[in-house]
């Protein structure tokens, strides 16, 4: 167990002492090892960036020159990609989307409000509730094995021709009703996932400290079930904006439905193409936004190091 | 027990942000022997021996693995983690798997043994350490001490060139520490092949025991290094006694 002379120590001032940590944490610098590694380092990462680069280069590239020298192009770029018509259209399915917004946060809210309910109560274990665990358990099936559009269709047309006095018959709230049925019943199962995914260990760190079944399920269980289940939940809100569209079936003028009407009338397809952009533009920073918030809760929370 | 080395760590530095965690750590582990790192908590103790799993990124000076730097990025680090197995703190025992699965896992996935030959090497493992009977079992349903002694097979079950050792007994009470340490002590007196081993440890009669060597840090410095009789009973350092003095006094020596 012999210390033997260290390269490593060539091209640095000081050698150890007894107490290093004075000596050298003021006049370090990197031994010849050191910034050889770095130099390998920073190699290694330029050849990877040229990779990437290039590999990106040749794919996008064959892609694009298929596509355009592609027999029917002209024609597609025509009847696809006028933007001359585009901008013309815009206002119209910008209105359009404005309902689409307007029924997510609506629907939204309700959802993450009647999801909870639903899956505190199939998560509870209290006697009492049986009855009610029990119903939740059925609205769910039954809510996420009925393709969306049929639950329009009843509760958007059933629900009128009951002709019960005071009930509204405005089919935009109709409408949303029925995606908030639908989607409640979707994210109860992500959120009762989330909240089963909590190891039993914490739930019994919190009741030990005295806290009852709700407070722990508020103040520690939840949060960190939230947590976990935030990228499932952001698909749900994703496919919900999306989703919202479906109302226009009951004749309310959603952006898709807008740009229906108004290529139907030119008998080009651009304001497909618009409408779509359009949806992008407000999905794609959604998605960056948290997968950011998420990556940071995780760094605060984790030790450093890689592994 | 021969001279040769087996691991050798120089002027070894790493620092978290503007943090030093580790400065010019040095010293070497002869092939078959045991070093122990003895320290106050934040001394630096586990991210050393996560440098050497190269777990961290170290800012300078190298680690040797048989004569060869495992700290040069020019080498493929999976293949040197192969050689080096880690037990921790916290066990990091898989849940999802059963006792014989945690342990054949990397020895079937990595080193591609065949499954028979992974069991077969699985229960020898589990019959030596009289824990074959709970082969079937999920960790969780085993108690600490035996979760940390599948712990410590499933690194053995990998045959390293080293084993690293993070406070293997820290989450476990006075009883349980015992068998884990006679399962680290059977390790050290395997008359074939006894293992080499680097382990951070707060139990000193433990580390007297099993260690060649001790090794005391303080700041993230190595404040005395050498044969464990000697520095854990006739230190040098002042700041050595003291540190042993404290320990001494809460009644772990």
């Amino acid at each position: 167990m012999s210390s033997t002379g260290s390269e490593s120590r060539e091209g640095r001032g000081e050698g150890v002492s007894s107490d290093g940590r004075a000596l050298s944490s003021g006049g370090w610098s990197p031994s010849e090892r050191e910034i050889r590694r770095r130099s390998f380092r920073r190699r290694a990462a330029l050849r990877y960036g040229l990779i990437a680069a290039g590999s990106s280069a040749l794919v996008l590239g064959t892609l694009l020159i298929v596509l355009v020298t592609s027999p029917g192009f002209t024609t597609l770029s025509d009847t696809f990609f006028n933007w001359v018509y585009g901008a013309q259209v815009l206002p119209k399915v910008l209105l359009g989307f404005m309902t689409n917004v307007t029924l997510t946060v609506i629907a939204a809210s309700c959802v993450a409000i009647f999801g909870l309910a639903i899956a505190l109560l199939r998560t509870s274990r209290s006697p009492a509730l049986t009855p009610f665990r029990f119903l939740a358990t059925i609205y769910v099936d039954l809510f996420r094995g009925i393709p969306m559009i049929l639950v329009i269709l009843l509760v958007g047309f059933g629900i009128p021709a009951l002709r019960i006095p005071g009930l509204t018959n405005n089919v935009l709230i109709l409408g949303t009703l029925a995606v908030i049925i639908t989607y409640t019943a979707y994210v109860a199962e992500v959120l009762r996932s989330g909240i089963l995914t909590v190891h039993p260990s914490q739930r019994a760190g919190a009741r030990s400290l005295g806290l009852s079944h709700f407070q722990s399920l508020r103040h520690v269980v939840l949060p960190q079930a939230l947590k976990r289940v935030t990228p499932p939940l952001l698909n749900d809100l994703i496919a919900l904006i999306k989703d919202t569209g479906l109302v226009s079936i009951l004749g309310v003028t959603d952006a898709v439905r807008a740009a229906q009407i108004a290529s139907s009338r030119s008998f080009n397809y651009t304001p497909y193409v618009v409408a779509a952009i359009v949806f992008l533009l407000v999905t794609i920073p959604l998605t960056r936004f948290t997968d950011r918030a998420i990556r940071r809760s995780i760094e605060r929370q984790n030790a450093q190091g890689l592994a | 027990m021969s001279n040769k080395s087996a691991l050798k760590v120089d002027s070894l530095r790493k620092s978290f942000g503007s943090e030093l965690v580790l400065d010019s750590v040095s010293f070497d582990v002869a092939e078959g022997s045991a070093t122990v790192l003895i320290g106050a908590s934040g001394s630096g103790k586990s991210t050393l021996l996560r440098c050497i799993n190269l777990l961290e990124q170290i800012d300078d000076g190298a680690i040797f693995l048989d004569e060869e730097e495992i700290t040069n990025p020019e080498i493929d680090i999976d293949q040197t983690r192969r050689k080096i197995a880690m037990v921790f703190q916290a066990f990091n025992l898989f849940p999802h798997k059963t006792v014989r699965e945690n342990i054949t896992l990397a020895p079937v996935i990595v080193h591609r043994l065949s499954r028979d030959e992974a069991n077969e090497r699985a229960d020898e493992l589990l019959k030596r350490f009289g824990l074959y009977e709970k082969a079937e079992q999920y960790p969780d349903r085993l108690s600490g001490g035996q979760q940390q002694r599948v712990a410590i097979i499933r690194a053995l079950a990998v045959n390293p060139r080293v084993l690293l050792l993070d406070e293997v007994t820290s989450a476990l009470d006075p009883v349980l520490v015992n068998e884990v340490l006679m399962t680290v002590k059977e390790l050290k007196e395997d008359q074939n092949s006894a293992m080499t081993m680097v382990i951070a440890t707060h139990e000193m009669g433990f580390a007297q025991q099993v260690g060649d060597q001790v090794c005391f840090l303080e700041g993230g410095a190595v404040v005395e290094i050498g044969a464990s009789a000697q520095v854990l009973q006739d230190p040098q350092d002042k700041r050595t006694k003291d540190f042993l003095r404290k320990v001494h006094e809460a009644g772990r020596l």
